[in-house]
Formats: C-alpha cells, structure tokens, sequence
C-alpha cells in the first residue's frame, strides 16, 4: 500500500513545491490561443523602402503559424504603418499598446520613432524589443529596462573600422561622408571616438548630404580634392551606389571604408559596377542573399523556399528580407523560452538571457548573447574586402561582448 | 582652380538633370496654366517602364521610343479620365488631385518594382566623354538641350503649337475661333509625360532608378523653372543649370553641405523679388 | 451669426466635453490632435483660402512653434501653459516678417516662396551651430504636462491625456471664436476683397501690404500655436517631423475640408488625422496608393471642399431650390 501511495505523495510535493510548472501566467496579449505582436514600420513615404522588413516579419509569422505556432499559440502580428514620422509613431505605439493591447512591441524602425516612444513605453511597462536601429541608446538596461536593440550598433561597427586603420594604416588622411540625420551622425562619432583624440588630425575632410538629394557627386568630388586616401562611406544604398562609382570614375583610389547597411552585392555593388567596388572593405554580420558564397548554403536555401512560399512578392536581392528573417527567428526563440508565462516581465527577462543563441543566417561565428547587463544581442562583427565577384572574409569575429 | 572647374562642371551635369524636368514642367504649364505636381513620379514610372522593356531583352532605343510613345498615351488619358472631371474645380482642388496622383504613382512603383535600385543603361559611346564630364553627363546635356530646341519650334513656329498656347491662355476666345481646347489640354499632357520620359532616362543612369528618383529633384525642378520664368522653356534649362552650379559651389567653397540648400533657395527667391516672373518669364499684365 | 449656428456650435462645444470621459485615453489623445491640426488648418485657412495666399510653406511656421515650445520647456524651464503665447507670438512675428518680402510675389512664384521655406526647415533645424538649442538631429524630448494642482483640490479628477485635451480644446475655442471675429468683420471683408479683386479692393481704399502681411502673420500665429500643442501632446520634436510632406498635408486639409469656412478646418482636421489611418487597414502593400485613391475621390464628390458639400445640403434643404447668391468659396 505504502508503495503505491509514495510516488503520488512525490508528486503531489513536486507540483506543491513548482506551482510555476503548472500555472499559466498571462499578461494583455497573451492567452491560450494567440500572441499579440505589435509593430510599427514606414509602409508610405520617404522611408517607404524599409517597410520590406515588416513584410518579411509578417510572413515569417504565417510560417510559424503553419507550423503550428509557438507552444501551441498562433502569433497576431500586428504592424501599422508611420510614414516614419514620429508623431504618429506615437498614435501608433499608443494604439498598439492601449487599444490593441499586445504583449509587446517588437522592431518598431527608425531612430527618431523610437526615440518618440522611448519614455513611454518604459513608463508603461511594454517591451519595446529588438527595434530596428543601430543607435547605440538602446543598450541601457539600468535607465530603460524596457527597450533593447538587436542589430551590432553603429558606433561599435564604426570603431571596428577606425580601429582597424590605426593598425594598418597609422597615418591616414580620413575623409567622411554621412548622411545628415541621426544613423549618419552616430556612426560619425564612433568613428571619431575610436580614432583617440587624434581624430581631429586623421580626419581631413568631411561632408554631407541630405537624403532629398539627387546625387552625392559634388560630395565626392570634395573629398577627393582633399588629398585623403582613406574613405569612410556612411550612406544607405542609393547613396553608396554613387559614392562608389562617383569616387572610381574620378580617378580617386582610398582606402575605402562602407557601412554595413549598404553593403549588398546585388543591390549595391552591381548598380555600381562591381569592377569599381573592388577594394571595398566593410562588416557583415547577416548572409547576403546576392553573394555567391551562399548559394549553397544550406541555411539561405531554407531562407529562399521561405520566400517563395511565404514572401512571393518581395525581392530577392534586397537584404532586408534576410535582416527580418533573422530578427523574426529571435523573438520566436525568446517567446519559446518564455514557455507558459507570457508576461512583459519574463519576456525581457528571457530576451536577456540568450546564451550564445545561433541563427544559421548570421554569418558563421556570429551568436546572439544577451545578460541583465547586456542589452545589445549581436556585438560581432566580421571584416570582409570586395575581390570583384564577392566578399572574402579576413581577419576574426571582433566582438564587443564582455 | 581645378577643383573648382571639376564643381562647376558637375554642377551643369546635375543642372541638365533638374532642366529636364524642368521643361516637362514648364510643357504642362504652357498647355494648361498649372503645374503638375506629379510631373516626377510620372517621369519615373515611365523610366519603369523602360526598365521593364529592356529587361525582357528589347534594345535601348527601341525601349526608349516606345516608352516615349507610351508616356504620351499615358499623359492623355491621365488629362481625359483624371483631370477632366475636376476641370471646373478650384485651382487649389486639382492641386490636390495632383497630389493624389503624385501618391499613388510612387506607391505603385514601389509595389510593383519594390524598392531596391536599379541600373538603368546609357546610351550614349565612351567617345563622347569630356575631362572632367563623363560620356552619359555630356550625353544627357546634350539631349536636355535638344529637347528644348524641338520645344521651342514646336510653340513658336507650328500651327499646332499656337494652338495649344492660345486654349491656356483664352480657352473662351480659343473655342470661339474653332481650336477644340479640351483635345489642346489632353495633347499638351501627353507632350509634357513623354518630355518627361525623356527626362526620367537621361537622370536614371546617373541617380539610379529607384521609386523615389525623382521626389527631390522635383523641388529643384520647380525652382528652376520659376526662376526661367514659368512660360519660359529656355528660361527652364537656364534655371536648372543654374540652380546645379550654385548649389555645388556653394556646397563645397562658401557655406558646407548642411544649408547649401537653404542659401541656394534664399539666393532665387531673392532673384524672384527683383524680377518677380524670373530670368525670362513674360510678365503678367492683367486688365482691370 | 444666426440661431441655428449658435446651437449647433454649442452642441458641439458639450459633445467635446464629453468625449474624454467616454472614450478611451488613445482615443482622447487621437482627439487632441484633431483638434490641433484644426488649429493649424484655420491658420492656413485664413491666409489662402480667404486672404487668397497659396502657402505651401505652413509646416515652417507649425516646426518653429513646436521647437520654440520644446526649447523653452527643455532649457528654460518654462511651464508649458506658459510657451503658447510666446510660441504664438514668435510665428506672429516670423509670419508678418516673411510675408513683407512676400508681398512682391503673385500665385505660383509666392508658392515656391513658402516651398522654400518648407523646404529649408529641417536642414535649419539640423545646423550645427544651434544644435545647442535644438538638439540637432536628435530632438528634444518633452515631459507631458501633469493636471494642475488647483483641479485636484477643487475634487476633479482627470488624467494627463484628459487634462491635455480640455487644454487644447480651450485654446482652440479661444481661437476659433477670435478667427470667426476677424473674417466675419471689416478685416475678414477686406481678405476676401483682397483676394477677390486685388485691384478694386486697393481702389476702394484698402492698404492691402499691411493687410495681406498681417494675414501672414496671424496665420503664421495659429499653426505656430497648433504646433506648440502638438509638440506637447506627442512630447518630442525633431527635425524630420516637419518635412515639406507636413506643408502639403496642410493644403490637403483645408481643400478637402473646405477652403474659406471655419467648420473646413474641422472637417480637414478629422481627413488628415483619420484617413492616412484608414488607408494603413485596407492595404500594407501600398497604403499611400489608397489614400491617393481617398484624396482624388473626395475632390470629385466635393470640389469645394466638406464645408461646400455641408453648405449645399442646408441650404438646398432649407430653400428647397438653388441659390443664386454669390458664395463666399471659391
């Protein structure tokens, strides 16, 4: 008798001594059924070209979905557009968080909309997870619980490139060019912050342009009058098109440095000739769906059944795709991780607490790590230089990580 | 000195890029007294066009005529099925509905062709390639001005011409002598989307074909064709090539990059205080 | 004003008092904002459609009040009931001192005039020699203001987005009132004189430079207000808010609301809050194309504007045949 009665009393201690196990903990957005997902993302205006990404998170989610959904819930991505203009990314977050009621805001786009909704967010208690800008403000857990970036930020990625010049080329004359708004200017000062104090020396010539106008030609044709033989290129894909080709056909050969957002073969490179672009150096961190090293590549294969089935309509050369994708693949990880308790609590708490977590579109070596203290998921990065077919990666992973 | 040759001729090469639009502008103005704010994103989604012919394997010039052709159809029935309903509206409303236009075309575009860029082909040989001009910048000035040339035969010297100039400018009178006005107007669209076109290929290859080509060009181009005067085709090129010189000079000798902008557009309305119809417009004279 | 306005208006006046307690505090926060951008719109109202000065350039006037309001209480420390009135003032000034110059340009060339200004707002608002003030490209990002400590104690029991939309709605009433003053009395007569028949009205003896640039400076006066408002209510500015896309939502608004009425700021306000949202529902892949779509068809359905469409309806009602009195729209 006492036999059978011994492994019951064990497990009536055990759920006695976890009630977490047995119960579900729900907080708005979350119930037996469904996840709601909230996002914001520039569908109409000027911005209007990054709205690919919302589109591919969106169908990520109906593949989930198809798949059943995360522990048996299906995921309500709810995304609205905000024409990029922070005032109605306000009206947005509002309606999202207020109206709609979702668990979580999740890769709202922009600096200047999240700044928007920063405080409010925080002061409301609601994720505001893995948003979709390099700013490097989003890595303050001790003053802004609430809110986490994803992407390597832009000044870490500008140190890795000022860093790299002072080792292997000392006494370089640096000219920049930025666009004028806050991703411009934020890459420009973690590059005058990881030159030292010799900046002011290094640094010989530097111009902008706003994003109204038509080329950066005459830019171009500035620096280049400066005698510099290193270029740091901070500009979005149009842009550095025309930067790269502008600076070849002038007879200009620096150094030449390009951000990470621009530097896609296929839409970037080829437009500006690939022979012109030979020499190019730049950091990855995601798989470039246009570069030929990944055409076999088991993990981009998935990626483009993925987009035939799911995302017919996008283009398959525009990284984007591949940037949602990733980002998609982490908040599914961290609300798996979340298990039955859904609330905003443990949602950040798990989102801040990914262990060296692999998506296979990342560049090999590269893992998202997360800690209480540790609010910038992805801080490797690789160096790669531009042989005229394709990108040849050299050198480590640097890494920011602590 | 050289780097301010090198400024200055970049400058005329950016300059022929407003100019042409500029004359599609100056176009819609001659034949209807109003400016078309959708002018660019009609200019773009023709350049689309193009893009889509060559593409599928047609060859440049045949592309380019066809898309020509097909430019001038579209601004026809965009004047008859669009602009006619609201003939009779204030000035203001069929603003407005350019602006309509202006929205969806670009919205389209990025639908349909999305929004990574596109190389879009030159023409133009390598021999045509100056020191400090490359073949297509020379090539594509060369055609702005050659487009102006058939423009200004076309209202000076062609019955047709006079016709059009004459329904803008009296519709009243206009119909009284027999011109039929509302086929002058549908005409003088479908003139000004294939000048348009025109102007959409030559600036592709140089900006890059992407959905919002031509939003900031469009300002320019306005503010060159009012300072040619807006009646003024010449007046159009020499605004637009204006307006290119002295924003890259003033970016890059006198004020920086951030507000060259805000100084080149100080700089013409102060030309339009002095002479308030611009270089060349022909001064309004009403009788009371 | 006749009996039949004066109720309507009153109506309206205690439904608006009502809203915040019955909707939801987004809600109440949506209505905020209509109620600033009616505000903004009467100010465009009055310079083009009564004072017939196209104006492709009011976004200017909304960031400089918005950004005069954000420095103020981020720098100056100034309450914010305290920065309208000198947010108002300082467009008041800016607005007659542009519209001066502007004097010397007719129709499309005063257009490219104010484009201009529209234009070079943000690169202004980015320069580095400011950047102190302004926060550059950054921004500045405002507190929301608290109900003040009188209501508590006096037992009324509000919340910041409520207290915030009784704030705006005073303001707005104030204005309104003071706008339907001005265009219904000897200035409001000489405007449309001026714009009618620029001529005449000058040989009647009107002194249309002082007029036409102090209808620049009042309507510069109220967007500056409703962009004080709205810096408030959204608590953050920065540079590429205010693009030249603003402007033209401006002229959008009062077209489509009803150039040269009162009740068109209104109406324009609820468009250009309401619609661009409606069009985000029926389409992800191209929402700009539908609102296109939305701006075009109300231009056919109502070419002068909901004012004109309203107007029609009463007065057919009303008369039960045409009028053939001239109307004061266009």
């Amino acid at each position: 008798m006492k036999r059978r009665l011994l492994p019951a009393v064990a497990l009536l201690a055990a759920t006695l001594t976890f009630p977490a196990l047995a119960q579900k903990k729900y907080d708005p957005g979350a119930s037996d059924t469904e996840i709601r997902i909230g996002n914001t993302n520039p569908y109409s205006g000027p911005a209007s070209a990054y709205g690919a990404i919302g589109k591919a998170i969106a169908a990520y989610f109906r593949m989930v979905n198809d798949r059943g959904g995360i522990n048996g819930r299906k995921v309500n991505f709810m995304s609205y557009d905000d024409g990029y203009s922070p005032p109605k990314t306000v009206e947005m977050a509002r309606k999202l968080v207020e109206q709609d009621e979702v668990l979580l805001l999740f890769q709202s786009l922009g600096t200047p909309s999240n700044t928007a909704i920063h405080k409010y967010m925080n002061a409301k208690k609601v994720p505001q997870l893995f948003v979709a800008t390099g700013a490097t403000k989003w890595n303050d857990p001790k003053n802004y619980p609430w809110t986490m970036g994803w992407q390597p930020n832009y000044q870490t990625e500008a140190r890795i490139y000022a860093r790299h010049i002072l080792q292997t080329k000392p006494n370089a004359k640096i000219a920049v060019l930025y666009q004028n708004d806050d991703y411009g200017k934020d890459y420009l000062k973690g590059f005058e912050d990881g030159l030292g104090p010799q900046h002011q020396n290094m640094i010989v010539a530097k111009a902008s342009y706003e994003v109204s106008e038509p080329t950066v030609d005459s830019q171009i044709l500035q620096l280049k009058s400066s005698g510099a033989d290193v270029f740091f290129n901070i500009t979005t894909p149009k842009f550095a098109a025309q930067a790269i080709r502008a600076a070849y056909d002038s007879g200009w050969k620096p150094v030449h440095y390009l951000n990470n957002v621009s530097n896609s073969v296929g839409s970037v490179l080829k437009p500006a000739g690939l022979e012109k672009a030979v020499g190019v150096i730049t950091s990855a961190y995601v798989k470039d769906p246009t570069d030929k090293r990944w055409a076999n590549d088991p993990a981009m294969k998935t990626w483009r059944e993925f987009m035939a089935k799911y995302n017919a309509d996008a283009d398959l050369q525009d990284p984007f795709n591949v940037y949602g994708y990733s980002v998609a693949a982490t908040l599914e990880q961290v609300l798996k991780q979340c298990g039955d308790t859904l609330t905003r609590d443990n949602v950040m708490k798990q989102a801040a607490s990914l262990k060296r977590f692999r998506i296979d579109t990342l560049l090999p070596g590269i893992a998202i790590s997360t800690s209480p203290t540790d609010y910038a998921p992805i801080e490797a990065m690789q160096l790669e230089r531009f042989n005229g077919h394709e990108f040849e990666l050299f050198g480590e992973v640097i890494s920011n990580e602590q | 000195m050289e780097a301010v040759m090198f400024q200055l001729l970049a400058g005329l090469a950016t300059g022929s890029i407003y100019a042409s639009l500029a004359l599609a502008l100056v176009m819609i103005y001659q034949a209807t007294h109003l400016v078309n704010f959708a002018q660019g994103e009609m200019a773009m989604f023709a350049t689309y066009l193009a893009w889509s012919l060559i593409n599928a394997g047609m060859g440049y010039w045949p592309a380019f005529c066809l898309t020509v052709l097909g430019a001038f159809v579209l601004g026809v029935l965009i004047e008859r099925i669009v602009i006619r309903p609201v003939e009779n509206a204030p000035v203001l409303a069929v603003v407005v509905v350019f602006i309509g236009l202006l929205v969806i075309l670009n919205s389209v575009a990025g639908w349909i062709f999305s929004y990574t860029i596109k190389s879009f082909p030159s023409p133009f040989p390598p021999a045509l390639g100056l020191r400090y001009m490359s073949p297509h910048q020379v090539g594509a000035l060369l055609v702005t001005l050659l487009v102006l040339a058939l423009l200004y035969v076309f209202f000076r010297f062609t019955p047709l011409g006079l016709a059009m100039r004459a329904a803008a400018e009296n519709p009243v009178s206009s119909r009284l002598v027999g011109i039929r006005v509302g086929w002058m107007l549908a005409l003088g669209w479908g003139l000004a989307a294939a000048v348009g076109a025109v102007a959409g290929m030559m600036v592709a290859p140089i900006v890059y074909l992407d959905p919002n080509m031509m939003s900031g060009i469009l300002l320019y181009a306005f503010a060159a064709a009012l300072l040619g005067g807006i009646d003024s085709p010449g007046g159009a090129v020499l605004g637009g090539l204006v307006v290119g010189v002295l924003e890259n000079l003033l970016g890059a000798f006198v004020i920086g990059n951030e507000l060259k902008l805000v100084v080149a557009l100080v700089l013409i309305v102060g030309v339009l205080l002095v002479r308030p119809s611009g270089f060349f417009g022909s001064v309004q004279v009403s009788r009371v | 004003m006749n009996r039949k306005m004066v109720t309507v208006t009153i109506l309206l006046v205690v439904m608006a008092c009502i809203l915040p307690f019955v909707l939801t505090n987004y809600r109440t926060f949506q209505a905020t904002l209509v109620l600033v951008y009616a505000i903004a719109l009467l100010g465009l109202n009055i310079l083009t459609g009564y004072n017939g000065q196209i104006s492709l350039g009011h976004g200017a006037f909304y960031a400089i009040g918005a950004y005069a309001a954000a420095i103020l209480m981020d720098q100056g420390g100034v309450p914010y009931w305290a920065t309208i009135p000198i947010a108002g003032a300082v467009c008041l000034v800016a607005g007659f001192l542009f519209g001066l110059p502007a004097l010397r340009l007719e129709g499309l060339y005063l257009a490219l005039a104010t484009f201009a200004l529209a234009v070079s707002m943000p690169p202004i608002l980015k320069a580095h020699f400011i950047e102190k003030w302004t926060g550059g490209v950054q921004g500045i990002v405002i507190i929301k203001p608290d109900p003040p400590a009188w209501l508590a104690a006096a037992g009324v029991k509000l919340n910041a987005d409520q207290w915030l939309y009784f704030f705006v709605l005073a303001i707005a009433l104030v204005l309104f009132i003071m706008g339907w003053n001005l265009v219904s009395g000897r200035i409001g007569r000489a405007l449309v004189a001026i714009r009618d028949h620029h001529t005449a009205a000058e040989a009647m003896g009107i002194n249309t430079a002082l007029y036409k640039s102090l209808a620049f400076g009042v309507s510069a006066m109220y967007t500056g207000i409703a962009g004080a408002l709205g810096a408030i209510a959204v608590q953050f500015v920065a540079p590429d808010s205010f693009s030249v896309f603003l402007s033209i939502t401006f002229l959008v608004g009062i077209v489509v609301g009803g150039l040269a009425s009162l009740s068109g700021a209104l109406y324009g306000a609820l468009f250009i809050q309401f619609v661009p949202n409606i069009a985000d529902e029926l389409s992800k892949a191209a929402p700009w194309a539908v609102f296109g779509v939305f701006l075009i068809g109300f231009v056919y359905l109502m070419p002068t504007g909901a004012a004109g469409a309203v107007r029609a309806l009463t007065r057919g009602r009303r008369e039960g045949k045409l009028s053939h009195a001239k109307e004061a729209l266009p």
